[in-house]
Order: structure tokens, then C-alpha cells, then sequence
């Protein structure tokens, strides 16, 4: 894979409370080559967006708990930082665009304040003219008129706030951009127009990404490599290609497939995936997806499955213990 | 499609007028026509505030129409008083989008089923009615145990059900579903797809099917509506829509689907310039003619009309009316 900007490795994060501990993240291990794209797909409460948060030491502090495990960014032990000096990394080497613009921007700020604010913070050298000046240069980058930068949040629309995230996150030109389902929010035209910019905008800079999505669509698109979580794990990854042309599997990725209406087959109905994902806090001692799948064994039941790994392909699934196979 | 049957709903030049602060003019509804016949699928399809909720919603007078006609089996329902149009919900229904804040927080599981049917007295006594919606709980795939639930303890799929069983619960004809899937995860988003297309075979039923989402209104509908602030821009069999496109707007939609398939990767996105313009006081002319590619000065001075350009396909469009198929 070359050189590696991310490498998570058997990352456990707990929600802690006084009532129960809910497993929010198990055993994941990520790897995001310098300049590619990963994408990480699953359902709600697969435990995506908590994995996004602990790199960037976000989790809510009263209750949210990095287990064990570690996360290496650029080979720093993030980790292990103290928060002085995590503060030098979050935003400035590591940045990211939220789901939803119209509650990740400040209402009472004007966009060009905003977009200064990590200017300002991670950049002692520069003056104020220098500022004023990247951010026009930032919002023209995200096709916004540079006029603009004196009005405020709830003068733009949908689409246009969500530029505006995306020009706050670019501002410190990131090493790695972690966007949590960008597009969601979005009309589809829209969604096209910035998905195609966030698009441009990696292969100019050569930021690497992680993108949080539940749209196989989008990964087709723009991503290299994919992650499917299920239940707080990592079920499959690989290459785009292991995942679209692969032969082999997890039954769950069979079933995210199945449940996409498909635009070219004449299919009448859609083959979902039975039943619903387990309380995470209380998952099953066997494999997590037991009680949806259809190939399940007797083994699936009491065993947790390990991860197989081929080649770039791994698969956690009793199906494949010998590896699969390509 | 062009037979000689009575539609189930016609709707005749409908109209809806929202008359906002200062005196400006916004028409969410600007002179929708459609026919739907029994037993088909009708796809509404259109961007955020292109006023196909308050098409749906319209046509069961949920909100009060301006102007225009709404036919059900030929029998006009916008003159019918309280009382009678009451008797008519009966066979009109409506699924909405949001599981979380349709359904009563207060009431259990089989009281927000039950509830319609008390209000119209379906049944002689409590005991009737409620194992009547204990059956719509089967119908519908809920498993009897969550009768007495309340709807927070039930996900968003499970919650959608119970709408559903709601909407079913007086054996209507036809059912407006408005964005039924859209707050749903992939998976459970295709269970319930496969639910509705069920009960339409079993119940013989009548849908206009709502959606930002031009796969699902694909896989669902025999026939699609195209709108765009408040007009309807093309009409066609699904089928045909998707093969033969030719109003702008339908193209950029199409070109803007995100397919699930690698090979498609490098395929160039369609992508339509700007964003949908300011609904209130349109200037005459075509609403879409400042995102459009093909623009030219005639546009902008009247609006276009719906136009048949083949056997059941429609589009409003100053193209289609001036150049011959094959020029697009």
C-alpha cells in the first residue's frame, strides 16, 4: 500500500455510563495509504462515526473510552498525545467536514470568521491580511463567491453551508480529511456538484480521506479502498475492486448489496436482510451477524470469527477461516 | 394508459398558493394534471421544495388546495363538506416520512393503530378493534409482543410499520406515501419496500409514491412525475423515463444517480449548474431555464406547456415543441 498516513490498529472504544458499558467499537483495524481514499461503510450505529472521533480525540470525554488498541497518524502516537498537543494536529494536519452544515457552523459568526478561525490558530506567522486573503482563495476554491465571507450561515443554503464546512476543513490544507457522510443532508444534484468538488479538490491537493458513508454509490465513486462495518467491527475490507468484483463475501455485504433497488435488472422485489442489527450492548458471544445470515453453521454461534486475510482482502467469517479465496 | 377507465384520483389543474409575509406569492402547486389508475404506482420525483409533498398532500385535502379539481372515482372532493370528505379519508390514506414524529409518543403500539378506527366506529365494541389491529399488526410484519410498546422503544423500521398498519387500518384504496424509506438504513429501507409492494398485490392497492430517490421510484412505480417548483416538467411510464429521457432536469437527475457498480467509476457526473432558484414570485417562463445547458432566448418569456411527444410521454420543455426527438 506504500506509504501509510493512518493506521489504526485493534481499536476498543466503550461508552461508559453508570447503568451499562455499550461496546461502540471492537477490535477495528484500518490502514489509509498516503493519498487514497478509504471509505468506511455500515449502518446506523455500526460504530463509524465513533471510530472517526477517537482519531481525532473526540469522544465525549464523561463517558466514551478508547479500550485498548492505538491509532498512528504519520507515526505519531495520537493516542498518547496530550491535548496541547493534539490541539496542534486537530484541525491543522487532521480535519473534518461533520454530516449535517446546518449544525456544524456557528449561527452568530459570519462564514468568513469562521473559515479564519483555524487560520488563525495554526498559523502564528501570518498576518491579518494574508488570512482575509486565503479565505477568499477558499471560498473560490469551493465555488462561493469570495463577496460573500461577510454574511452569515443561514444566508446559504444546504448545499452552500456544506461548501463552506468543506472550505473550513481544506483551510489548513489537512493531511488527512475525515468526512462523515457529507452528502447525506443534500438534494441529489447537489450532492453530485460536491461530491465532484471534494473529488477535484483531493486529487489537487492530495489530501487522503476517510469518508463515512452509507452509500455504495459513493464508494464506487471516489473511494480506493473500503472498510463495511457491522456491529462494531470491521466485517470486510479491501480494495474497491475486491469489494464491486470480488467472489467471496461476508453475507452482510451480500445483503447491503441485495437491499439496493438496482436501476439496470428488472428484479420485482428487493432480497433485504432479515431482522435488525443487535443491542450493542448486549452482542452476542458467537459471530454478530448470526441471528441475520443465511449461510450461518453451527460454529457461527459460539465462536466470534476471525479476520482472514488474502492478499488485500480480509473477511471476518466463519465461511472463510482458510482465507478467501480470489 | 390511455384507456377508457375511470381513474381512481384525477387531479385537474391543481393549485397551491401559500401567501407569504409582505405579500409575496409562492405556488408550491402551479397546475399539476394527473390521472392515476387503479392498481398503479405513481413516482412523484423532484428535488427539496419542489412541492411534491404538498401535491400529496393536497390531493387528500390535508392542506386546503387554492384552486383546481381533485376527481376520486369521478366524484369531485373538494366541494364535499366536513362530514362527507371525513367518509372519503376512509379510502385515501397517507404514510409519512418521519417514523419519529408521526405517530403519537404517548400512545402504545396498538392504540396508534387502533386509533383511526375508533374515530370512523369501524367496529361495534373496544374488543373488535383492537383484535382487528392486532391482525393489521400481522400484516405488517410486527410482532405481537410490541403491542403494548411505545414508539420509542421501536426503531425507525419497526415505527414506519406501525404508520403503515395506521394508514391500512380503515381499508383504503389509496395511499399516499410520502418519503416512506427515506429515514430508514439501506436494509431495512428494502424490507419496507418489499412490505408496501406486497400489500399492494394482496390489498389491490393504489399508491402515489413520494420520493427524493430516483432508484427506489424506479423499482416501485409504473409511471413518474417529474417536478420542479411546483410544475410538472415530464410525465412518462417508468420505463420509459429512464430510457428516454428528455426534459433537462429528468437528465440531470438521472445523471446525478450514484450506482453501486465500479465500472461506472470514470463515467462522467452530469452536473447541473446553481441550485433551485427562489420559489416566491416566478417570473413567467421556464423555472428551469437558469440551471439549464440548452437555454436559449425564448425561455425565459412564457412558460412551456405539457406537451406529448410520444403515446403517454410528457414534457414541458421549448424543445420539445420546436425540434423533432432525434435533435436532443
Amino acid at each position: 500500500m506504500g506509504d501509510v498516513i493512518l493506521d489504526i490498529r485493534d481499536l476498543t472504544v466503550v461508552y461508559k455510563t453508570d447503568l451499562e458499558t455499550v461496546e461502540a467499537v471492537n477490535g477495528v483495524d484500518l490502514r489509509i495509504g498516503k493519498g487514497k481514499t478509504m471509505g468506511l461503510v455500515g449502518e446506523t450505529g455500526a460504530g463509524k462515526t465513533t471510530t472517526a472521533l477517537s482519531i481525532l480525540r473526540l469522544l465525549p470525554s464523561n463517558t466514551g473510552r478508547v479500550l485498548k488498541g492505538s491509532i498512528a497518524f504519520g507515526g505519531i502516537d495520537v493516542l498518547a498525545l496530550d491535548e496541547k498537543k493534539m490541539r496542534d494536529i486537530r484541525g491543522d494536519r487532521i480535519a473534518m467536514v461533520f454530516q449535517d452544515p446546518m449544525t456544524s457552523l456557528n449561527p452568530v459568526m459570519t462564514i468568513g470568521e469562521q473559515i479564519a478561525e483555524a487560520l488563525v490558530l495554526h498559523n502564528d506567522g501570518l498576518g491579518k491580511e494574508d488570512i482575509e486573503g486565503r479565505v477568499e482563495e477558499m471560498l473560490s476554491m469551493v465555488g462561493i463567491l469570495p463577496s460573500r465571507k461577510n454574511e452569515y450561515p443561514h444566508q446559504f443554503s444546504g448545499g452552500m453551508k456544506q461548501r463552506v464546512v468543506i472550505a473550513m476543513a481544506l483551510a489548513c490544507e489537512p493531511e488527512l480529511l475525515i468526512a462523515d457522510e457529507p452528502t447525506t443532508a443534500l438534494d441529489v444534484t447537489i450532492q453530485a456538484q460536491v461530491l465532484l468538488m471534494i473529488k477535484e479538490l483531493r486529487n489537487r491537493l492530495g489530501t487522503s480521506m476517510l469518508m463515512i458513508t452509507h452509500n455504495l454509490g459513493i464508494v464506487a465513486k471516489i473511494c480506493d479502498d473500503v472498510a463495511v462495518m457491522y456491529a462494531e467491527e470491521v466485517v470486510e475490507s479491501g480494495t474497491v475492486e475486491d469489494l464491486f468484483f470480488g467472489d467471496r463475501h461476508h453475507p452482510y455485504t451480500e445483503g447491503l448489496f441485495g437491499s439496493l433497488p438496482n436501476l439496470s435488472s428488472r428484479a420485482k422485489r428487493l432480497v433485504p436482510i432479515p431482522g435488525l442489527m443487535p443491542d450493542p450492548s448486549n452482542l452476542p458471544e458467537g459471530c454478530a451477524f448470526e441471528e441475520r445470515c443465511g449461510k450461518r453453521m453451527d460454529i457461527c454461534k459460539n465462536l466470534h470469527p476471525a479476520t482472514a486475510t488474502s492478499g488485500t482482502h480480509s473477511l471476518r467469517c466463519h465461511l472463510f477461516n482458510g482465507g478467501p479465496e480470489r | 394508459m390511455n384507456d377508457d377507465r375511470t381513474p381512481l384520483i384525477e387531479v385537474k389543474d391543481l393549485r397551491k398558493l401559500f401567501k407569504l409575509k409582505g405579500g409575496a406569492k409562492l405556488y408550491a402547486v402551479d397546475g399539476i394534471n394527473l390521472k392515476i389508475y387503479p392498481q398503479e404506482t405513481v413516482g412523484v420525483v423532484g428535488e427539496s421544495g419542489c412541492g411534491k409533498s404538498t401535491l400529496g398532500r393536497s390531493i387528500l385535502r390535508l392542506i386546503e388546495p387554492t384552486s383546481g379539481v381533485v376527481l376520486y372515482n369521478g366524484r369531485n372532493i373538494m366541494d364535499l363538506g366536513q362530514r362527507k370528505m371525513r367518509e372519503i379519508r376512509k379510502d385515501l390514506q397517507i404514510v409519512f416520512q418521519d417514523p419519529y414524529s408521526s405517530i403519537d409518543p404517548r400512545k402504545s403500539v396498538i392504540d396508534v393503530i387502533a386509533e383511526y378506527m375508533f374515530i370512523h366506529r369501524m367496529f361495534k365494541n373496544r374488543a373488535l378493534t383492537y383484535s382487528r389491529a392486532a391482525e393489521l399488526m400481522d400484516l405488517v410484519g410486527l410482532a405481537r409482543r410490541y403491542a403494548n410498546s411505545y414508539p420509542h422503544e421501536l426503531d425507525g423500521g419497526r415505527r414506519q410499520r406501525v404508520g403503515i398498519a395506521r394508514a391500512l387500518s380503515l381499508n383504503p384504496k389509496f395511499i399516499v406515501c410520502d418519503e416512506p424509506v427515506s429515514a430508514l438504513d439501506v436494509s431495512i429501507q428494502a424490507q419496507i419496500l418489499n412490505l408496501l409492494m406486497d400489500l399492494e398485490d394482496e390489498l389491490g392497492l393504489t399508491y402515489m409514491f413520494v420520493t427524493h430517490d430516483l432508484s427506489v421510484v424506479k423499482h416501485i412505480s409504473n409511471k413518474i412525475v417529474v417536478m420542479y417548483l411546483g410544475k410538472c416538467v415530464e410525465m412518462a411510464s417508468s420505463d420509459e423515463l429512464f430510457l428516454n429521457p428528455l426534459h433537462p432536469y429528468t437528465k440531470a437527475l438521472l445523471g446525478a444517480i450514484l450506482e453501486p457498480d465500479l465500472a461506472k467509476r470514470d463515467q462522467e457526473f452530469m452536473i447541473i449548474k446553481g441550485e433551485v432558484s427562489n420559489p416566491i414570485n416566478v417570473k413567467p417562463g421556464c423555472r428551469f431555464a437558469k440551471r439549464c445547458d440548452y437555454c436559449f432566448e425564448g425561455c425565459a418569456d412564457s412558460d412551456p406547456q405539457l406537451f406529448e411527444v410520444s403515446p403517454d410521454h410528457f414534457v414541458s420543455c421549448f424543445l420539445m415543441n420546436q425540434r423533432p426527438l432525434s435533435a436532443l
